[in-house]
Order: structure tokens, then C-alpha cells, then sequence
């Protein structure tokens, strides 16, 4: 029975999201306290600065006495204003902080956990937006936004309460006049819409001829392409600039014009409380009061609009985020998993079958059995799935059927750490961490000693040019050692699989783009590496293949045929005529 | 910032009259109070209905006059603005252009994309504000101060001792959280680093088991992360609070005195309401430009690392070069003791090498990794300057050229084989603009690329997607090859160009080379001792030193590197023939 696969798309991400905030919510619900009590203060002040007010009528009608206690109370809603703000921006900087550190280290190290089929499938740039600018977006816009949003909320019907336990008629004005701001807020943002739309089209347009002939400029100019080049980039240009000052024209609109509506509502109060005034049953106090609460009224209206585009992208960066955070790991190590430590370098594969999408099957029924100390060659052309390959020999794929085994272990019963480290690797992607050049050689042995890791460098002949950097061994590689050539890097690859030594070697063209010099010294250290160690090459060379013991010959991604180099020739077949085809010239 | 404020100068007009509409604004806004002020002391004092309602007709005009003034303020901003990031962006781009190979090297292509999208457009957002709001707040809390004292000299005292307290908090907290933030945005780009550097070495980290160092490492980094977020959070945290009791307080003085006045008969009671809201601007108006000094912030970085780039000054230039004369009978290329030595290194990369290569000889260049090869031709259309001797093109110095002359001549297959977005015939039209259809399928044949092209249905009008990615390695290297055929260029290298190519085709290209272009000085830098067996010409280079130059054979008997290179591809022994 197929499990039902747990639709994740479905619900919200305000669950886990929750999930992640419960651990702070006594400082969430002091925040939130602290949001109500800033916000009753100072809603106050107006009405003590209104009372005040009224107690200042004109030449010898100022009762000084009356407004001293007055004051004091305005000091002192002041001082708790200013002390609850405080407190709340400190326990939101905390919650929305602590939490997003959380979801960073958990996205993280699900991200180490996550199956290699995930990582393949997924694009790099995508996952890194996940895991970089989604969770900034969750920091800035979900939890500061929900405190804004939260006072925003606390201020407008606190305003509301205010305003009506003074005059019930000229509140209304206010409530019923506010909300033509929102009108004209949405009306100018629908309609700038479709301008900042086609602003961000030419922009796309202007990034993607930037990237390309900023990123080929040593062709551009090898061409005298500039004049070309530029004459493009002003035509782009001055079309970007005429859309662009619309757009941004018309979305400045909003501000202006809402400040124009909020002037209305001021200047309607004044009137109206005005009039009122002179009717008596209203001071002028508490007409100096509503027209502080007029301008502040509106406000988090505008704010509000704001927030919650702000928290509807936040929420959309959440799901994102915890779609990396759910996503199933790979299946852990067995209970009983066994350690490999003593590996004979014997592997045995039974009956293997493969394929990273079901209705395709790559390997089939493959069998293999490797003594030893032999060497295996892995040849075809290029794409044809060599690194399926290794994806099984590592294990960073599990077989579909059949088994494979080291040392007669299963692979699927021994930890994944024992059998990796059973594995020297150089893959042709050379990877370097940016790191000082030492702690990349020991990358496998982090507690290697100075001697040992210059005993390394030595054998894989990088000592020479590493003491020639800048720093020596403390260089630190940056940008995947753009400071190193290809084949230093690769050199420095080799250097780090040099120190452990595991019992078998894994090798993917590691000497394809080291010059042939260069080559033969590392080939000499590699024979001298691999005797009585197991080895998998994915060659090039006729002299690597020759010399194997046994040779996988793979087309499409299928292992086509096997055996040794003259039984490969005696058979005929795609190995002979790949064989022979570089003597037709 | 300010270097980058000349690119306003065509905007003069609209950078002037935006803040002075803004002002104007400022003004009707401020006026605003002191209508209200005469509303309570005239219009009730006096129970006067009809004025009131003449002074609310007065407050509706100022705020449509408030509105047409902020709406042109703003649309000379955008203009001025977005005409500022034009420009800035067209010279920037011109400037980049400018550049030669070192400086791309040093400071890196991607980065010079940045500089240019994202960086100009902060620094654009940035002067939109700074025109279209961050110089009101000044005008408000100025024009708030000269109102009040108008209306009474004694308590603009209140305002002239808060307006630079409240200045001093504001300057006093972002002068210690700006440097933070700072901070925290390095530790941000640092976790993108280490994010893409682990989704990149997947492999390579779980094949040594470091997955937990990893993790550890990223959490010690977002610890420290979170460590500085609170610290700047907690004084950043204080500028809202503080700037309001400021104001308060000023507001209690306000009354206090402002009571004791009127009770002396000095100002009114709408004047003294007047007052209380003058100081409720002046709060609005500095916390607007506490919210902005962030984005003012990233523009001035962003200007910074602008004028990084504009500082970089091309190491080699062509100013001044006339047209020059070429010479003929000479040899096609000759160096003459040439060294060269990378930027910030003291070794040079090439010792005194002297060759020539007579015209339509083709001159093969071996020799290891990071021994020089690529840097020789590179050399020859003066990507890069020399450090000593000189180098010939057509007998002329090439430092007399123009680049324009001196790149026509020559046609180059860089290592990385680079297309670019658009149709195969605008692609092989780079070196010469004008080819017609006959002379890029010429080119194509040559380059062994005509078949491929010819079997898609668009033929020379197939479109290339941004870096061709939608080629493969092989035809994307051929096409580059065409590409610099084009317009048959005097002088060809290809710079390690057949390495995506099967030894096949690799052979056909260097026979149809050979055959069809006639009076062609080729240049092929290769590891591949099969693609330059045939020179006529062959260097050998070793770190950097010119060790061996000849013919094959010559080469097999007195270069023993070229012997060394040649056993360890098993030249010589024709039944093992090269790689696979």
C-alpha cells in the first residue's frame, strides 16, 4: 500500500511557525502587554495636554494651581510611554531575533541531513533564496511586522475609545472620513501596478545584458565589441529611465495625498469642534486634543496597508523556508549499523539496480566483484552517468534493488560515516572551503599535525607552490579558490585525501585538467597510493585503462559492458569502436 | 556620496525646484497651526460662525496648495532622480568598459555586476529620497522653530534648546548602531557564503563525514550573528522613547510657561495650542528622518564601492594612438625580450621571450599548468601591458596602435568558450558587423560547426540562450571558433580551444585551418601534443621561460620537456596512440 504523501502545500505557515516562536512567548506576551500599555499612555497625553489646555482661557484666567497635578500626571504617562516602548521593542527584538536564529540553524542542519536526490534536484540559487533571504524576510517582515501591526491595531481602536468618550458626533467624522485615505492609497498602488511591472521587465532586461557582457567583457573587448555593447546598454537605458520615473512618480503619489485627505479630517474637526465650542458642552481643550488624535488616527491605517503586504510576503518566505526545514532526511543509519574499520578493500555488487526516476531504469541486474587491491576504469563518453557511479559507491544514493557490499558488509548495515571514510574521493569539480589552505588538506582529519599535513602537500607536490602564497599556509581561499589555478586546486584536492589514506580510492579525471607534467608526478604518487588499495577511476587516459583489472564501459547512463581490456577488444563491441575511433583521423 | 552628486548637474533645475516646492509645502503644512490658532481665539472667543467657516475655507486652499506643491516636488525628484541613475549607470558602464584584463581580474566580473545593478540602484533610491524627503524634515523642524517665534520670542527658547537635544539623541544613536548594522550585514554575507559553499561541496563534506563540524560552525556564526542584533537592537530601541519624552518635556514647558504667560496677558490660548502642535511636527519630522538615515546609509555605501570602480584606472589605454602604419615585408608577430608580471606579483609570469612568427606560419605553445601559455597571447592584442622588451605586430609596437586597429587584425578563441544571448548570425557578426551570410557559413565550415547549425530549422537564426546554455560544450567551443574567423582576422588564437573537442574533430579544425586561410598567422596553445605536432613553429614554455622552440622533430631531439611531454602522452609510439 502507497503511503499518502503529507500535502504540506495545503496549510499555512503559521503553525510551524508558532512552533518556533512558543519558546519566547513569555517575552511575546510581555511585548504585547507592554504594546497595550504604550499605547493607552500615550493616547492619554493629548487628553491631560486638552485638560491643561482648558484651564489656560486667557489674560488673568490661567489657574496655575489647577494645572500643576495635571502636568505631573502628563510626566507621568510620558515616563511610561517612553519605559513600555522600550521594554517592547527589546522583547520583540529578542523574540523575532532568537526565533529566526532558530529557524537558520534548523534549516541548516536539515540541509546537511537532506537526502543527495534533494540537493540534486533542486537549484542552488533557489535553495540558497530559501535559506538566506526567506529567513531575513520572516525576521523583517513576519515578527517586526506583527508588532506593528499588533500597536497599529491597539492605537486605532484605542484613538476610537479616546475620541468617543469625548464627543460621540465628532468622532464620527473622523471614523467615517479616514477611511477615503485607504481608498486612495489602494486606488494609486493598482494603478501604479502595471507601471512598476513593466519597470521591472526592462530592469530584468538591462541585469541580464549587464550580467552577460560585464561577465564576458575579456571577449568584448578582445572583439572591440564595446561601442556595440554600450550602444545596447543606452537603448535599454533611456527606455528604463522614462518608465521608471512614471512608476516612481506615480507611487509617491500615495504619500501626499494621503496627508492631503489626513489635512481634511483636521480641518473638518476644526470646524466642526469649533462650532461645537460655541455651543458649549465642548472646550477648546478638548478640540486640541482631537486634533492631535485626527493626526494620529489615520496613521496606522496607512501603516497597517503597509504591514500587511510586508507579513502576506513574510508568510510566503515562511512556507518556504519550512519546506526546506520539513523535507524528509535521509533515512538515518540502522540501530545495529556496523562501523567498517577494518576494510579489505573487496566490494561486491549483486544483482544492482538503479535509476533516479522509476519510469527510466539506468543500471540493471549489474554484478561486480572487486578483490583487493584491483583497480577498476570507468570509461564512455562524456554524460554518460559515470558519477551514478560513485553516487552508489558512496552511498549518496541507495540502490533500488540488488546490494552492494564492502569488506562482505552490505552497505545499507554499516554507518554512512565508516563507509565514506573508507573512500578517498577526487571529484572533478574540485571544492574547496574558504578556509586557510591548512585546514582544507586536513579537512579530513581535522587534529592532522603541521608535519603531517606538509607531509601531504609534499606528496601531492603542493608544497612548493602554497609556500609561494601570499601567506603560506594561512592563505585563506576565497570564492572556491579563485586565487589558485585549476590544477592547484585539484592539487590541494589531492593533497587532502593524501592525509587519511582510506583503504579504497575514488577517482573522477582527477588529473584532467592538470598539464601533462604535472601528471605524470601525481600519477607516480597515485600507483604508488594505490598499490593494495582498491581503486574506481573514471579515466580518459589509454594507459590507466590498460593497466585495469577490470574496465566499465557505460553509454546513457547503462553499464554496457565490462571486462578486461582484450577481452573488451576481442568482444567488438562500443568499447572497440571507441577504442579505435581516435585512429581514424 | 557627494563625488557621485555631479551626475545631477543636467538635473540642476529639478534638484533646486523640488526641495523649493517641498519647502513651499512645508510651509502651507505650517501655516496650518497658526489658522487654527486664530479659529479658537477669533471665531469662539467671538462666537463667530461665518469666520470659522472662512478660516476652514483658508485651510482647505492651503492644503490643495500643500498638494500640487508636494506632487510637483515629487515629480521633479523622479525625474531628477531617475536621470542621476541614468547617467550614473551609462558611465559607469562606459568606465567598465574601459578597463583592461588586470583590473577585471582583480576586482572580478561578478562584482562589477553588482556595482552596477544593485549598488547604482541604491544609490538612486537614496538621492530620490534625500531630494524627496529626507530635506523636509529639516524645513519642518526649522520652519516649526521661526513659527514659534513668531508667535513669542520668551518660549522658542523651549524649542531652540529641544530641536539640537532631540538632533544630538538621534545623531548619538545612529552614529553607534550604523557601524553595527554594518557589521551585521558582513555576518549575513557570510552566511550565504557558507550557505552555497555547502550546498556546492555536498559531496565533498559528507564524503569526510564533516557534516556536524558544518553545522557547528554555522551555528557559532549565526550565534554571533544574533549576539550583534541584540546589541544594536537594544540602542537602536531607544531612539523612538527618547525622542518622545524630549518632546513631552518640551510640551509640560510649553504649558507651564506658556500658562504663565497668558495668564500675563502675553499670547492666547489658540496661540498656546499653536505651540503644543508645532512641537508635535518637529517629533513626526525627526522620526521620518530616523527611518530614512537607513536607506541614506546604504546608498553612501553603495556610492562608495561606485566610486571603487570608478577609481580603477585601465592599466593599458590606447589615448592618443593614431592610425598607424603597418609594415608589410615585416615579420607578422615578433617578441622582443618581452617580460610580464601579473599585478601584485613580484615573480613575472614571463622572462624575456623573443620569437617571430612570419606571416601565415602557424606557432604551437605548450608546456604545463600556470607556465605561461595562455598569458603569452594574451599579450598579443595588449590585453595586458608589459612589464619589459617590446612586442611587433606588422613591425609597429603595439603600444602604438590603436585597440580598435590592433583587435581587427586579430581573431581570439578564449579558453572559455562565451556566447552570448541572440541569433548564431549575430553572434558571428561580433568582429565584423557587416558579414554576410557567405562569409559566416565560410567561417563555420572552417571552425567544423556548419552541420550542427544547419540541422536546426532556423539555421544561422537559431537563438542562443544567455551563455549558450542551450549548446553543448563541443558546439558552444566551435561556434567561438567561427566566431573569431569571421572577417578573416590577419592573426588567430585559439588559447587551449580544442579541449571540448574529440581528437576527430580536433583534426579536421586544424586541417581546415590550414588549408583555408591563406596568409593567416595561427597561434594554438594546447596540452595536447597531437594539436600542435603539425606547426610549423613550436614553444615551449616552462615556468614562465621560453625552453624550447623548433619543428616536432627538431623539439624530440634537443628539448628534453618536449620529449618529457610527448612520452607521458605516448607520442612516439603510434599503437598507444594519445587519450581516449
Amino acid at each position: 500500500m502507497p503511503q499518502p504523501v503529507k500535502k504540506r502545500s495545503d496549510d499555512t505557515a503559521l503553525r510551524p511557525l508558532l512552533r518556533y516562536v512558543k519558546p519566547y512567548s513569555p517575552l511575546l506576551a510581555a511585548a504585547l502587554v507592554m504594546a497595550v500599555i504604550s499605547v493607552v499612555a500615550t493616547l492619554y497625553a493629548p487628553v491631560l495636554v486638552g485638560d491643561a489646555v482648558d484651564l489656560i482661557i486667557g489674560k488673568g484666567r490661567v489657574d496655575l494651581d489647577g494645572i500643576k497635578p495635571i502636568l505631573v500626571r502628563l510626566a507621568a504617562a510620558v515616563v511610561i510611554t517612553g519605559i513600555s516602548q522600550w521594554i517592547m521593542s527589546l522583547c520583540t527584538n529578542k523574540v523575532s531575533y532568537n526565533t529566526v536564529r532558530d529557524i537558520r540553524e534548523d534549516a541548516f542542519a536539515n540541509l546537511q541531513r537532506l537526502p543527495l536526490s534533494y540537493i540534486d534536484s533542486h537549484s542552488q540559487g533557489d535553495m540558497i533564496s530559501r535559506l538566506v533571504s526567506d529567513i531575513e524576510q520572516i525576521s523583517d517582515g513576519l515578527l517586526m511586522g506583527f508588532a506593528q501591526f499588533f500597536t497599529g491595531i491597539v492605537t486605532i481602536f484605542g484613538t476610537l475609545g479616546f475620541m468617543l468618550s469625548i464627543s460621540v458626533k465628532i468622532s464620527l467624522i473622523v471614523v467615517l472620513i479616514t477611511p477615503l485615505s485607504l481608498f486612495v492609497a489602494r486606488f494609486i498602488s493598482k494603478n501604479t501596478f502595471r507601471l512598476f511591472k513593466s519597470q521591472s521587465e526592462t530592469r530584468g532586461e538591462m541585469t541580464a545584458l549587464v550580467e552577460e557582457m560585464v561577465g564576458g567583457l575579456k571577449v568584448v573587448k578582445a572583439f572591440s565589441y564595446e561601442k556595440e555593447s554600450e550602444e545596447r546598454f543606452d537603448e535599454i537605458n533611456t527606455r528604463l529611465r522614462d518608465v521608471w520615473v512614471k512608476a516612481v512618480f506615480f507611487s509617491s503619489l500615495t504619500n501626499p495625498s494621503t496627508r492631503f485627505i489626513n489635512g481634511l479630517v483636521y480641518n473638518f474637526v476644526g470646524i466642526i469642534g469649533a462650532f461645537a465650542a460655541i455651543g458649549s458642552g465642548f472646550s477648546v481643550g478638548q478640540l486640541s486634543c482631537f486634533l492631535t488624535y485626527a493626526n494620529q488616527y489615520t496613521k496606522p491605517f496607512n501603516e497597517i496597508s503597509g504591514v500587511i503586504t510586508e507579513l502576506q510576503s513574510a508568510f510566503a518566505s515562511a512556507k518556504r523556508v519550512f519546506e526546506v526545514i520539513d523535507e524528509q532526511p535521509e533515512l538515518p543509519d540502522s540501530a545495529n549499523a556496523v562501523v567498517l574499520d577494518k576494510v579489505d578493500g573487496t566490494l561486491r555488487a549483486e544483482n544492482v539496480s538503479f535509476s533516479y526516476r522509476p519510469d527510466i531504469p539506468l543500471i540493471e541486474n549489474f554484478d561486480l566483484s572487486v578483490k583487493s587491491g584491483q583497480r577498476i576504469a570507468i570509461v564512455g563518453p562524456t554524460g554518460c552517468g559515470k558519477t551514478t557511479f560513485i553516487n552508489l559507491l558512496m552511498r549518496f544514493y541507495d540502490v533500488t534493488g540488488g546490494e552492494i557490499a564492502v569488506s562482505g558488509v552490505p552497505v545499507k548495515e554499516c554507518t554512512r560515516d565508516s563507509l565514506r571514510a573508507s573512500y578517498g574521493m577526487v571529484l572533478q569539480d574540485t571544492w574547496l572551503k574558504t578556509a586557510t589552505v591548512r585546514d582544507n588538506i586536513r579537512y579530513g582529519k581535522p587534529d592532522a599535525t603541521e608535519e603531517e599535513v606538509a607531509a601531504a602537500a609534499r606528496s601531492a607536490h603542493c608544497d612548493g607552490f602554497i609556500r609561494r602564497l601570499p601567506n603560506g599556509y594561512d592563505t585563506v581561499i576565497s570564492d572556491n579558490g579563485g586565487n589558485l589555478s585549476q590544477g592547484q586546486k585539484q592539487l590541494l584536492c589531492i593533497a587532502r585525501i593524501m592525509l587519511s589514506l582510506p583503504p579504497m580510492l575514488i577517482l573522477d579525471e582527477a588529473t584532467s585538467s592538470i598539464d601533462t607534467r604535472t601528471e605524470i608526478i601525481i600519477q607516480q604518487t597515485f600507483s604508488r597510493m594505490m598499490e593494495g588499495r582498491t581503486s574506481f577511476m573514471i579515466a580518459h587516459r589509454l594507459s590507466t585503462i590498460r593497466e585495469a583489472d577490470c574496465i566499465l564501459v557505460m553509454k546513457a547512463g547503462h553499464i554496457v559492458e565490462q571486462g578486461t581490456h582484450s577481452e573488451l577488444m576481442k568482444k567488438n563491441g562500443f568499447y572497440a569502436e571507441l577504442y579505435n575511433s581516435q585512429f581514424t583521423v | 556620496m557627494l563625488k557621485l552628486f555631479r551626475y545631477l548637474k543636467n538635473y540642476k533645475l529639478q534638484s533646486i525646484l523640488g526641495p523649493l516646492f517641498k519647502l513651499t509645502e512645508a510651509c502651507f503644512e505650517l501655516a496650518v497651526p497658526l489658522v487654527m490658532a486664530e479659529i479658537i481665539d477669533v471665531g469662539i472667543e467671538n462666537s463667530d460662525k461665518s469666520y470659522i467657516l472662512k478660516m476652514g475655507a483658508l485651510l482647505v486652499f492651503l492644503g490643495i496648495l500643500g498638494l500640487i506643491c508636494a506632487l510637483t516636488a515629487q515629480y521633479f525628484a523622479a525625474k531628477a532622480s531617475l536621470g542621476f541613475g541614468t547617467e550614473l549607470r551609462r558611465d559607469l558602464y562606459h568606465h567598465i568598459n574601459t578597463l583592461s584584463h588586470s583590473e577585471i581580474d582583480r576586482v572580478g566580473s561578478s562584482t562589477l555586476v553588482t556595482r552596477m545593478t544593485v549598488d547604482i540602484n541604491q544609490a538612486q533610491t537614496g538621492v530620490n529620497m534625500l531630494l524627496r524627503l529626507f530635506l523636509r524634515s529639516p524645513f519642518i523642524v526649522i520652519g516649526a522653530v521661526i513659527m514659534a517665534f513668531l508667535i513669542s520670542v520668551k518660549l522658542t527658547l523651549i524649542f531652540l534648546i529641544a530641536s539640537p537635544v532631540l538632533a544630538a539623541v538621534i545623531y548619538l544613536v545612529m552614529s553607534r548602531t550604523v557601524p553595527m548594522f554594518k557589521q551585521i550585514q558582513k555576518r549575513l554575507d557570510k552566511t550565504t557564503l557558507m550557505t552555497s559553499e555547502n550546498l556546492s561541496g555536498v559531496r565533498v563534506i559528507r564524503a569526510f563525514s564533516r557534516q556536524k563540524s558544518e553545522e557547528d560552525e554555522f551555528k557559532a556564526n549565526a550565534q554571533e550573528l544574533l549576539r550583534l542584533q541584540l546589541s544594536a537592537g537594544r540602542i537602536s530601541a531607544l531612539m523612538n522613547p527618547c525622542t518622545y519624552v524630549i518632546v513631552y518635556i518640551a510640551i509640560i514647558c510649553i504649558v507651564w510657561y506658556g500658562g504663565i504667560d497668558v495668564n500675563a496677558g502675553g499670547i492666547t490660548q489658540g496661540e498656546l495650542i499653536a505651540l503644543i502642535s508645532y512641537m508635535n511636527q518637529i517629533l513626526l519630522a525627526l522620526l521620518a528622518v530616523a527611518l530614512l538615515v537607513s536607506s541614506i546609509t546604504k546608498a553612501q555605501a553603495s556610492s562608495l564601492r561606485i566610486n571603487e570602480v570608478f577609481a580603477l584606472s585601465p592599466s593599458v589605454t590606447d589615448e592618443g594612438n593614431a592610425e598607424v602604419e603597418c609594415d608589410t615585408a615585416a615579420c607578422a608577430v615578433e617578441f622582443d625580450g618581452v617580460t610580464f608580471a601579473y599585478d601584485g606579483s613580484d615573480e613575472p609570469a614571463l622572462h624575456d621571450i623573443s620569437f617571430r612568427a612570419q606571416r601565415g606560419e602557424t606557432i604551437g605553445i605548450i608546456g604545463g599548468t600556470g607556465c605561461g601559455k595562455s598569458t603569452l597571447v594574451n599579450l598579443i592584442p595588449r590585453f595586458y601591458a608589459i612589464s619589459g622588451g617590446r612586442l611587433l605586430i606588422d613591425g609597429v609596437d603595439i603600444e602604438k596602435y590603436p585597440f580598435e586597429q590592433l583587435r581587427s587584425k586579430i581573431g581570439i578563441v578564449p579558453q572559455k568558450a562565451m556566447l552570448f544571448k541572440g541569433t548564431v548570425r549575430e553572434n558571428m557578426r561580433w568582429r565584423s558587423e557587416r558579414a554576410n551570410d557567405d562569409e559566416i557559413i565560410n567561417a563555420l565550415d572552417i571552425a567544423q560547426a556548419l552541420d550542427f547549425v544547419m540541422e536546426k530549422p532556423e539555421k544561422l537564426d537559431y537563438m542562443i540562450t544567455q551563455e549558450g546554455r542551450n549548446l553543448s560544450g563541443g558546439q558552444k567551443q566551435r561556434l567561438t571558433i567561427a566566431r573569431a574567423l569571421v572577417g578573416s582576422p590577419e592573426i588567430l588564437i585559439l588559447d587551449d580551444s580544442a579541449s571540448a573537442l574529440d581528437l576527430a574533430t580536433d583534426a579536421r579544425l586544424r586541417k581546415a585551418i590550414a588549408e583555408k586561410t591563406d596568409g593567416m598567422t595561427v597561434f594554438i596553445v594546447s596540452q595536447r601534443v597531437s594539436s600542435i605536432r603539425h606547426a610549423d613553429k613550436i614553444l615551449v614554455l616552462d615556468d614562465g621561460r621560453l625552453v624550447g622552440m623548433g619543428t616536432h622533430g627538431q623539439l624530440l631531439e634537443n628539448c628534453a620537456i618536449y620529449r618529457e611531454i610527448c612520452t607521458s602522452q605516448h607520442y612516439g609510439d603510434p599503437v598507444q596512440g594519445g587519450e581516449l
